[in-house]
């Protein structure tokens, strides 16, 4: 599947059984992408780290 | 038909595996995105389900915990073990209540009384945030200076900061070690090598496989019976011979720690998970 990355628009593949929460990378611009929607698929910048994430 | 619900707000490499397993072994699965989600009131789940809550965030994974222990609901690990692995003083206290040899630890709550704590351990020592992982926030302490410069930082950082976590600096040679316990049985361990004190492999450090012998496996007993869990990622050091418990992760990610042991680390969460189903 593709998407546009939301920061430099260029095209973005998503695997096919990718599922809401995924992360993926931008090829063009390295930015980190979290899928937040699958219809339609629609990619937004994957939140930072935060404080309390981790193990 | 009784299901493992594997909740995630960021689907990491570890829910993933953790799903391809439970599909190997024939566990009826879900993989279940929960950031929208509202808990409470209808029931999230059947009785009969097993949630294996695997959030990101520490805060978020155990709120989910609790919420859904009130309906009856089975989480792995329980919230009880959430709260302990998520603050490090509460590890520590749990640890030392039970014997569990670690790092001497000394706890303040002002720059003040941190200063004093960080005098009476000696330098360099560690301070450490409450909460917190992945090494971040981690300073060393190297002499009264840094220590004024880091505490003062610190307290600007809000209330969570203002508890300041002393602990002393263990020169752990090259290497320390990252143990999975499962179920209450030691499972494998990996020695983690890093030119960096810190050898978190978030951080770089790299793997290889370490045997578990009887001493190292006590150890690993020992903790799982202080703090209890279905699943726990136990990170030692050795210092004069002797073993030391650094820390305990109730949500441990073990992607670098399949290859060099060999073990189907998500394969055994899963089983351990689905076991606790009514």
């Amino acid at each position: 599947m593709k998407a546009v990355c939301c920061v430099c628009e260029a095209d973005v593949t998503v695997p096919e059984d990718c599922c809401e929460g995924e992360l993926v990378i931008c090829p063009d611009c390295g930015t980190e992408l979290e899928v937040v929607s699958l219809e339609p698929l629609t990619l937004e910048e994957a939140p930072q780290v935060q404080e309390d994430w981790g193990e | 038909m009784a299901t493992l619900r594997i909740l995630f707000t960021r689907l990491r490499t570890e829910e993933k595996l953790l799903k391809e397993a439970a599909e190997r072994l024939g566990i009826p699965c879900e993989l279940q995105l929960v950031s929208d989600t509202v808990f409470g009131g209808e029931p999230f789940c059947s009785q009969e389900d097993v949630v294996l809550a695997r959030c990101v965030s520490h805060n978020q994974n155990e709120a989910v915990a609790q919420m859904l222990e009130t309906q009856g609901i089975r989480v792995v690990n329980s919230s009880r073990v959430m709260g302990i692995c998520g603050n490090k003083l509460t590890t520590s206290c749990v640890l030392e209540q039970a014997g569990v040899p670690q790092p001497k630890f000394l706890v303040a709550f002002t720059q003040e009384g941190a200063l004093d704590a960080v005098e009476r351990l000696g330098y360099p020592a560690v301070c450490k945030p409450v909460s917190g992982s992945w090494g971040r926030l981690l300073a060393k302490l190297n002499d009264r200076e840094s220590a004024e410069a880091i505490f003062e930082h610190k307290s600007m950082l809000g209330a969570i900061h203002n508890t300041f976590y002393i602990q002393e600096y263990v020169d752990k040679g090259s290497f320390d070690v990252r143990a999975f316990v499962v179920d209450g049985e030691p499972l494998c361990a990996i020695a983690r090598t890093s030119e960096h004190w810190i050898t978190n492999t978030a951080r770089g450090g790299s793997a290889s496989n370490m045997p578990l012998d009887d001493e190292v496996s006590a150890i690993l007993r020992s903790v799982h019976a202080a703090i209890g869990g279905e699943f726990l990622a136990i990170d030692l050091f050795k210092r004069d011979g002797q073993w030391l418990v650094n820390e305990v992760n109730d949500g441990g990610e073990f992607r670098n720690s399949i290859a060099p042991t060999g073990k189907d680390i998500p394969g055994a969460v899963v089983e351990a998970a689905w076991n606790k189903r009514r």
